[in-house]
């Protein structure tokens, strides 16, 4: 076939395979939770969950290794390109909303619950329940002290997260160095910009892990820590893991750029990847507004 | 025509007809394979979810205990709204969707076929996962489709990790189809197929695409949040952490409310489909249409806690989300006036499908007028929580989404299968469904009035009358769907053959390719037809 007309590729066994191990991840997933809140060992759900991820992981390997094949060998017109790129671009825009789930449930918190916890407005019931409790933010005394005991401390913004964000504010621009050296097919270029991208996001993630651990052993900021614990550690977590995602897909790119995929025409796999870097970047200055200074 | 014809024949040269066995549906990537299975699985999910129902209603024939216990009964009304919502109808709608938006744009399939099995297959295994938690220790979810906090987390079964699960695979499946019809519209189109020429079912799907992107992941933020609260020690929806269960009811109907939209908006593309043809006229105000329905589903993001009325909220928040919602109303009767005035002075014939879809705008607009009712914030303290809002929802889903369904179903079969339905058959299903559906949930609105809250397996004696009402017609409504199953059954293994354009006013690209639609319908880009230049 032709490029001029719209490839629609023959049968395919990833999408079945990739549903009985998305089945494996969710179900091994949710029998080790149970397990572990039960205390009771859990290795059959460990074992599902490893078994899922493991071929969750070979799928993507051949599904993706299978698309690369078809645009190597010239199947894709300019018309699958855009389909590409509006797929990618949706997707995007549906881990903004994932994230702005979270964001939403911080400015409620902030804004509305805790103050209404500590008597604000014409809701008496909470100052039934809890007479002593004041609203503060951080919280670091939460309304029942004994189940959810507050935090110490909380991390410092001007430490390690200001450093983080100049990293991750300078790593979007490496990665945009990167793709100007790709436009004009200067391929060493792109080599040492992307390198430099996927060192800075690994930095990242060694200070992200090194704030964590200060997190739980020094400040006591653990998730049981009343809600201040529970909106930071869900929006740095997730925010870490698609940097962590991120990072890897950096990394193959970086492989495909070293084997010669991309010119300065066509490298769509190049571009998708450095949306979502910006995108997490992007995340990332809400996160530090929001969660660190503010 | 001509041109249309040589494509088809290069068509069929270029391509091999279906697989063989089992691989066909497993491996394929043609969307009207996939579209089948989309609507096969929907009218299993149906089923599946109407047996429910019907041991809902069983119950309730009479006051007191009968045939379960109430812990079950909640496991019920709690299953059978999540496996309607997200297993019946929902899946109907993307199986619908990709059988005509290729067809309808002049596309040679989904933008991105691969992930289109997969949004299909991953369905299977969510519904599996969810269902199998019926047998597990302390019992299937229990909590109401809506999983209110505390109830899901703090005093829920253990089953909910697996209903947590569930929803994010049914989250991931909606997604990468939304992704997908998205892709095919904007991107697809034949030449000459501007936006303002395409068919009203694609453009309200690509509306309703933008609403599952924006919402689905908001599902996944706020099921993810249960999570950690139940086994990671987290506060979200604990006030003793400084968290706040209404915290969960916001974001749940943040998604929620686009939701229901998302969830009538294609019914609306149907029965706008529908309509034309046999009133053979054109769509009265089809401009007017379009900006109706991303007015729709743009208020559909500001009105969420209009189902929170009762919980506490500030009184400037119960005005503001009132009148947002009152002010749906106003795109949604354009769109009522819109499909009244395109039958005005036509030459209208009643088969089955357009008897469904009157129906639909009759019985549709009397669950938008209870909506409407709902909408006011200080009755809303008097109905919430009763039968009167499981009346106002089962108006619009059962007689709206459920009736337009099969009046797709039913209009569209003959292009599938290239056999004319038995009209006598499509007749008997309609009005059994039309006199069962209203003799169910009429005697809701009294019973809900008169103050019988929802979600309950014994009631007082003075509503035992219109319940054994409700419960006759539950059974008739559920009995007739039978009708529906050999209906289809029929349609699909022979009849009158149908042809290409099986209605007589029908316009529109998939009426100009032969009944049964080929397996490969344009490879080539094809020219419009006069009708659409």
């Amino acid at each position: 076939m032709s490029s001029s007309t719209y490839y629609v590729p023959e049968q395919s066994r990833w999408p079945i395979l990739a549903s009985i191990a998305l089945f494996l991840l969710a179900f091994g997933a949710g029998t080790l939770m149970n397990a572990l809140s039960a205390d009771g060992g859990g290795g059959l759900g460990l074992a599902l969950l490893l078994a899922g991820a493991l071929m969750m992981g070979l799928i993507l390997v051949g599904w993706f290794g299978n698309v690369i094949r078809e645009s190597r060998g010239g199947l894709y017109s300019s018309q699958m390109d855009r389909s590409f790129r509006w797929g990618m671009s949706w997707f995007i825009f549906s881990e903004v909303m994932f994230f702005a789930a979270f964001f939403g449930a911080l400015f409620y918190v902030r804004v509305l619950a805790v103050p209404w916890l500590g008597g604000e407005g014409d809701k008496g019931v909470s100052q039934m329940l809890w007479p002593e409790f004041t609203a503060q933010w951080p919280l670091f005394n939460p309304p029942d002290a004994e189940r959810f005991p507050g935090p110490d401390a909380v991390i410092s913004p001007w430490h390690i997260p200001l450093l983080n964000t100049c990293l991750l504010i300078t790593s979007s621009f490496t990665l945009t160095f990167a793709h100007k050296a790709l436009l004009k097919d200067e391929l060493m270029q792109v080599r040492r910009w992307m390198f430099l991208t996927i060192v800075l996001g690994l930095i990242f993630l060694g200070f992200q892990i090194y704030e964590y651990v200060e997190a739980y052993h020094d400040l006591g900021l653990t998730l049981e820590a009343g809600i201040y614990g529970a909106t930071f550690f869900i929006l740095t977590g997730f925010h870490g893991l698609h940097v962590t995602l991120g990072t890897l897909m950096l990394i193959i790119i970086l492989g495909r750029v070293v084997l010669g995929h991309f010119d300065s025409r066509q490298h769509f796999g190049f571009e998708a990847v450095a949306w979502y870097w910006h995108f997490v970047d992007v995340v990332w200055i809400g996160l530090f507004l929001f969660v660190y200074v503010l | 025509m001509s041109t249309l014809d040589t494509t088809l024949e290069q068509d069929t040269h270029a391509h091999h007809g279906p697989a063989k066995g089992l691989g066909r549906w497993l491996f394929t990537t043609n969307h009207k394979d996939i579209g089948s299975m989309y609507l096969w699985f929907s009218l299993l999910m149906f089923f599946i979810g109407g047996c429910m129902a019907l041991m809902i209603r069983a119950e309730l024939f009479q006051p007191g205990l009968q045939l379960v216990e109430p812990g079950f009964f909640n496991q019920m009304t709690t299953m059978h709204g999540l496996i309607m919502v997200f297993g019946a109808v929902m899946p109907a709608f993307v199986g619908l969707a990709n059988w005509m938006v290729p067809m309808m744009i002049g596309a040679p399939d989904m933008a991105l076929p691969r992930m289109n099995n997969w949004s299909f297959w991953i369905l299977p295994f969510a519904f599996a996962m969810l269902i199998s938690t019926l047998f597990m220790d302390g019992g299937a979810p229990n909590f109401g489709w809506t999983f209110y906090a505390p109830l899901s987390t703090t005093y829920a079964p253990p089953s909910v990790t697996y209903f947590i699960f569930a929803i994010h695979m049914m989250g991931i499946s909606s997604i990468m189809g939304a992704i997908n019809i998205i892709a095919t519209i904007l991107n697809l189109r034949a030449p000459g197929m501007t936006m303002m020429k395409l068919p009203l079912f694609c453009w309200t799907w690509l509306i309703t695409a933008f609403l599952l992107i924006a919402v689905m992941p908001v599902l996944a933020g706020v099921v993810t949040m249960m999570l950690m609260d139940i086994h990671f020690g987290t506060s979200f929806f604990d006030a003793g952490g400084g968290g706040d269960p209404v915290l969960f009811q916001h974001v749940f109907w943040f998604f929620g409310h686009p939701e229901v939209y998302i969830m009538i908006l294609p019914a609306f593309g149907i029965i706008s489909q529908i309509i034309p043809t046999f009133a053979r006229k054109r769509l009265f105000g089809y401009a007017s249409m379009v900006y109706a329905t991303a007015s729709i589903a743009i208020l559909s993001f500001l009105v969420w806690a209009h189902h929170m009325f009762t919980v506490g909220i500030p009184l400037a928040g119960e005005l503001f989300f009132m009148f947002a919602t009152m002010l749906i109303a106003v795109p949604t009767g354009v769109k009522v006036f819109n499909w009244v005035a395109t039958m005005f002075r036509g030459s209208m014939t009643f088969e089955t499908p357009m008897l469904f879809a009157l129906a639909f705008v009759v019985l549709f607009t009397i669950g938008g007028f209870s909506g409407l009712m709902l909408a006011i914030a200080p009755v809303d303290f008097q109905y919430h929580d009763t039968y009167f809002v499981v009346a106002h929802f089962h108006y619009v889903l059962v007689p709206g989404a459920v009736f337009s369904i099969m009046a797709g179903a039913y209009y569209w079969l003959p292009k599938w299968t290239g056999h004319m339905l038995d009209e006598r058959m499509g007749k008997l299903h309609f009005w059994l469904s039309f006199i069962g559906v209203n003799i169910t949930f009429f005697p809701m609105h009294f019973i809900g009035l008169a103050g019988m809250p929802r979600r309950i397996p014994d009631y007082a004696l003075q509503f035992a009358d219109f319940n054994m009402v409700a419960t006759v017609g539950a059974f008739i409504f559920g009995l007739s769907q039978l009708v529906f199953l050999w209906n289809v059954i029929a349609c699909v293994r022979g009849g009158r053959k149908a042809e290409a354009r099986a209605w007589e006013g029908a316009e529109g690209l998939e009426w100009e390719v032969p009944s049964p639609a080929p397996y490969h319908t344009f490879s080539e880009p094809p020219k419009l037809p006069e009708s659409l230049r």
